[in-house]
C-alpha cells in the first residue's frame, strides 16, 4: 500500500487547527459527520496525518479506531502529505486504451517514485487516479490545476521542465 | 411553489429567452461549460464572448449563457448560436480569438464565419 | 477559402454523430444554463412535480413508471416501477430517496454529464419518488472527483428550495420533500447500494448482506429506495408524455434510450443517447466515425469492470439488457470503450481485474482473495509463463468468486476475464504457448529486431539505448541483444527507416 504512515514531521499551525474545530462544529452533531469533516480536515492540511486524526477523533467523541478505519479506505483520503505540485494520470478505460499506462510508468521511472509517493524535495507527487471524465482528450494527465490531454511520452519532459524538473 | 398556474407563468415569461421564436432579433449564444469543454480551453473562450458582446454594444440584443455538455467531446470548446426560426450555427474548436471573430462578422455582421462551423469541420 | 453558404448548412443534427441519437435524458444538455431555474421551468421543468402532486395518487405514479417499462441506468437493470411498488406500502416513520451518483466505472461519465448540464432532472425525478413511495428526504452521493457536478447541483437545490419546489408543502399539496448532498470518497464499492448507503452513514463503504433489502431496511435502517442519475432523470418525461411514448422506444424488454460515453480508439468520442435496441455497429461506424488511423475493430467493453468484451461478430446484435448479458458483457452505466488491433486482450482483462483488486472493500473473502489469485495467474501468463491449465484454473476461480461475493462487485469482478478468454481465445494461446503478445503490449513477451536490408547503419539506435544492448558499427547493420534489451522502445522511436520492428 502505498498509503503508509509519513514519515516527514507534522507542521500544522494554529490557524489550520482554529479552522478544522471550526468545520466540526458544522457537522457535529449530525449522523454520518466523520466522512464531511475528513473532507474538510484534508482540503485544510493537504493530508490526513496522525495528528490530525487524533484531533478529529477527540473532537467527534469517537475512537481513533473509527477514524482511522475510515481514512484508510477511502481513496480520497491521504496520509501522505501532498507535493507542491500533484501530478495525477488518469487510469480510466479510456485513457488505458490509448496509452496512459505507458506514460505513468516513464513518469515513475522519470521521477523515481511509485504511486501515491512525494519526491524527496516535496516537489513533486505521483497518483494514478479513475477518470477525471475528460475521456475525450485522451490519454490525460493532470499537474495542480492544469489539464494536459492527448498526451505521448515524448512530451513529458517537456511539460515536466515547465514546472522546474531537472534544475 | 403554491399552483401550477404559477410554475406555468414563470415558464411563459422565460421560455422566449431559451427558444428564441421566429421573427425575433434576440440572439442565444450557448458556451459549453462542462468538465470536458472547461478542461478543453472554454473558460476564456466564455469570457471573451462576454467581452466583445459588452465592447460591440450587443448587450441588449444578445444573451450569451453558460450550459451543459452536448456530447461531441473531440470538438470542444463548443459555442452554438441559436436565432429565431433558423437552425442553430454550431462553432467547434473555439478559441478566444475564433471567439472575436463570431462576435463580429456573425452576431455584429449577421454572417456565419463558416470555416469555424462543425460542417467545415467534420473531417 | 471556404466561402459556400451551404456548406455551413451541415448543421449539427444532420451529423452521423447526431443523426441516429434520441435525446431524451441529456434534452435539456447544452440548452439551458444549468445554473438557472427559470431555463429548467422553461422547458417545462417540474411541470411533472406539478402533474404528480396535483392529479396523481401515488399508486399511479408507481403504475405509470412501471407500466413505462423503465429498468435501471446504474447496471443491473432491475423495473424501476417494481422498485418503487417494493418501499411504497412499507409503514414507519422515516423513508428515504437515494441518488447514486457515484459514477465509479472508469471511463464513464454520463451521470457527470447530466448532472453538470440539467441538475434538476435529477431533482424533480427524486422528489416525484419521494412522493411515490413515501419519503419526504434524499440524498445524492456524488463523487468527490466532480466538483462542478457538486457545485451546479447545490446550487440547483438550492433555488428549487427558495423556489418551494423543495420543502414544505408543495405545490400547496401537503406533500414535504427536501434533499442533500453527501460527497463520495473514492471507493468503487460504493457504487453498490447497500455500500453507499454505509458510506452516507459515515462508515468504511462495506456492502452489507441482502435480505434485508433496502426497500425494507435501507438508509439508517429506515426503507430506502436507491436509483441511478440517470434513471432519475427519465422519471418526469415518462409522467409528462405518458407511459406509452415511454414504452414505445426500445425493445420488447428494454425500453426507452440508453446514453453512452464512447471512448477509446473510436474518431468521435462523446456522449451519445441512442433508443435501445440500436446495434453496436450503427453506433461504432455511424456515430462514432468508426476507428482512426485505418485500423482494425477488435473489441467493444461495456459495463466498465463488471462487463466484458464485445468481439466483431457480435457487433450485429441490438443493444439491450437481455442481449449484452446473453453475449457475456452486460450494460453496466454506460462506459464503451471501442478497442482495436493494437489492444492486448489479455492485458485489457489484467487491467480490470488490477482495478477491482485494488477496489475490493475485503469484506468477503472470494473477493478479496479470489481476485487477486486471478490477477496473479493473469500477470503470471503475460510474464510468458503461463500454462494452459492456467485457463481452466481462471475459469474454475471465476465461477467460484462469482457464486460467492457478498456483492456485486466480487459477483461482477471475474467477466472481463470470462469474456475476454470466451471471445479471445486465441490471444490467450498465443501468450501461453507461442510466448506471444499478437498486439504488441506485453512487453514481456515483445522482441525487438533491427531488419539489416532496411539498416543504413546510422548508429542512432545504439545512443538511443538506455541498456548498451545494441552494437555494431558503421557500414555493418546493427543487431539487439535479446539478453540485454529492456525493451523500452527507445530504438524503435528513433529509427528514421523503419528497421526495426516489435515481434
Amino acid at each position: 500500500m502505498a498509503n503508509t504512515i509519513t514519515k516527514i514531521p507534522f507542521k500544522g499551525t494554529k490557524e489550520q487547527q482554529e479552522e478544522l474545530f471550526k468545520a466540526i462544529d458544522v457537522y457535529a452533531g449530525q449522523s454520518g459527520a466523520l466522512i464531511p469533516v475528513l473532507q474538510e480536515a484534508q482540503k485544510i492540511y493537504g493530508y490526513l496525518p496522525y495528528e490530525v486524526q487524533k484531533m478529529i477523533a477527540e473532537k467527534l467523541q469517537i475512537s481513533m479506531e473509527k477514524v482511522y478505519e475510515v481514512v484508510t479506505f477511502y481513496a480520497q483520503f491521504s496520509l501522505q502529505p501532498l507535493g507542491e505540485y500533484n501530478i495525477s494520470v488518469c487510469l480510466g478505460t479510456a485513457c488505458y486504451v490509448k496509452g496512459s499506462g505507458n506514460i505513468f510508468d516513464k513518469l515513475q521511472e522519470k521521477l523515481g517514485i511509485k504511486n501515491g509517493e512525494c519526491t524527496p524535495d516535496g516537489k513533486f507527487r505521483l497518483d494514478a487516479c479513475r477518470c477525471v471524465g475528460a475521456c475525450g482528450l485522451a490519454p490525460v494527465m493532470t499537474i495542480n490545476d492544469d489539464v494536459y490531454g492527448r498526451l505521448t511520452v515524448d512530451q513529458l519532459d517537456g511539460i515536466l521542465a515547465k514546472y522546474g524538473f531537472g534544475k | 411553489m403554491k399552483s401550477l398556474e404559477e410554475l406555468n407563468a414563470i415558464r411563459d415569461k422565460v421560455r422566449d429567452t431559451v427558444v428564441i421564436p421566429d421573427g425575433s432579433d434576440k440572439i442565444r449564444v450557448v458556451v459549453g461549460l462542462a468538465t470536458c469543454g472547461i478542461a478543453a480551453g472554454a473558460k476564456p473562450v466564455f469570457n471573451a464572448i462576454v467581452d466583445e458582446v459588452e465592447k460591440a454594444g450587443l448587450g441588449d440584443k444578445v444573451s450569451v449563457v453558460q450550459t451543459g455538455c452536448i456530447g461531441i467531446c473531440q470538438f470542444e470548446p463548443v459555442v452554438e448560436v441559436f436565432e429565431g426560426g433558423k437552425e442553430k450555427t454550431t462553432y467547434v474548436k473555439m478559441t478566444a480569438e475564433k471567439a472575436q471573430r463570431v462576435v463580429e462578422e456573425h452576431l455584429k455582421g449577421g454572417k456565419p464565419v463558416v470555416e469555424y462551423t462543425i460542417g467545415a469541420n467534420l473531417n | 477559402m471556404i466561402d459556400n453558404q451551404d456548406f455551413n448548412n451541415v448543421a449539427l443534427k444532420d451529423t452521423p454523430f447526431y443523426k441516429a441519437q434520441e435525446r431524451v435524458v441529456l434534452r435539456n444538455c447544452g440548452v439551458i444554463d444549468p445554473e438557472s431555474i427559470e431555463e429548467y421551468i422553461a422547458m417545462d421543468g417540474y411541470a411533472a412535480l406539478g402533474k404528480v402532486l396535483t392529479q396523481m395518487t401515488p399508486d399511479d405514479v408507481i403504475k405509470c413508471v412501471s407500466d413505462s417499462g423503465l429498468r435501471g441506468r446504474g447496471g443491473g437493470g432491475f423495473p424501476t416501477g417494481r422498485k418503487w411498488s417494493l418501499c411504497a406500502p412499507v409503514q414507519a416513520p422515516q423513508k428515504y430517496v437515494v441518488c447514486n451518483a457515484d459514477e465509479g466505472d472508469p471511463g464513464a461519465f454520463m451521470d457527470r454529464s447530466v448532472l453538470e448540464g440539467d441538475p434538476h432532472c435529477v431533482i424533480e425525478g427524486m422528489a416525484i419518488c419521494g412522493y411515490a413511495i413515501g419519503a419526504t428526504k434524499g440524498f445524492v452521493y456524488v463523487r468527490a472527483e466532480y466538483p462542478i457536478a457538486v457545485k451546479r447541483l447545490q446550487i440547483a437545490i438550492d433555488k428549487a428550495r427558495e423556489m418551494g419546489l423543495l420543502g414544505k408543502n408543495i405545490f400547496g399539496s401537503g406533500f414535504d420533500f427536501d434533499m442533500e448532498i453527501r460527497l463520495g470518497a473514492g471507493a468503487f464499492v460504493c457504487g453498490e447500494e447497500t455500500a453507499l448507503m454505509t458510506s452516507i452513514e459515515g462508515k468504511r463503504g462495506e456492502p452489507r448482506p441482502r435480505p434485508p433489502y433496502p426497500a425494507i431496511k435501507g438508509l439508517y435502517g429506515c426503507p430506502t429506495t436507491e436509483n441511478n442519475v440517470e434513471t432519475f432523470a427519465n422519471v418526469a418525461q415518462i409522467i409528462l408524455r405518458g407511459a406509452e411514448w415511454f414504452a414505445s422506444k426500445g425493445t420488447e424488454k428494454s425500453k426507452g434510450t440508453k446514453v453512452f460515453a464512447l471512448g477509446g480508439k473510436i474518431k468521435n468520442t462523446g456522449l451519445v443517447e441512442i433508443p435501445m435496441g440500436t446495434t453496436l455497429r450503427e453506433i461504432i461506424e455511424n456515430i462514432g466515425g468508426g476507428i482512426p488511423n485505418g485500423k482494425k475493430f477488435k473489441a467493444a467493453q461495456t459495463g466498465g469492470p463488471s462487463g466484458g468484451c464485445i468481439p466483431a461478430e457480435k457487433m450485429d446484435v441490438p443493444i439491450d439488457y437481455d442481449n449484452l448479458t446473453a453475449i457475456g458483457a452486460m450494460m453496466g452505466s454506460g462506459g464503451l470503450i471501442v478497442m482495436d488491433e493494437d489492444n492486448c486482450m489479455v492485458d485489457i482483462a489484467k487491467f480490470f481485474l488490477g482495478f477491482t483488486v485494488d477496489e475490493s472493500c475485503g469484506k468477503c473473502t472470494p473477493c478479496r482473495v479470489g481476485t487477486r489469485r486471478m490477477l496473479e495467474i493473469l500477470e503470471k501468463i503475460t510474464a510468458g509463463n503461463g500454462e494452459m491449465s492456467d485457463l481452466e484454473e481462471l475459469e474454475k476461480l471465476a465461477e467460484y468468486i462469482k457464486a460467492n461475493s457478498l456483492c456485486g462487485l466480487g459477483q461482477t469482478a471475474p467477466n472481463p476475464v470470462l469474456s475476454t478468454i470466451k471471445n479471445f481465445r486465441e490471444e490467450y494461446i498465443a501468450h501461453i504457448v507461442d510466448k506471444k503478445c499478437p498486439a504488441g503490449v506485453c512487453k514481456n513477451l515483445l522482441r525487438y529486431v533491427i531488419d539489416p536490408e532496411k539498416c543504413k547503419s546510422c548508429g542512432m539506435c545504439k545512443r538511443a539505448c538506455p541498456a548498451d544492448a545494441i552494437s555494431g558499427e558503421r557500414g555493418v547493420p546493427y543487431s539487439i541483444d535479446p539478453e540485454k534489451c529492456v525493451k523500452c522502445g527507445a530504438c524503435y522511436a528513433t529509427c528514421k527507416f523503419g528497421a526495426i520492428s516489435k515481434q
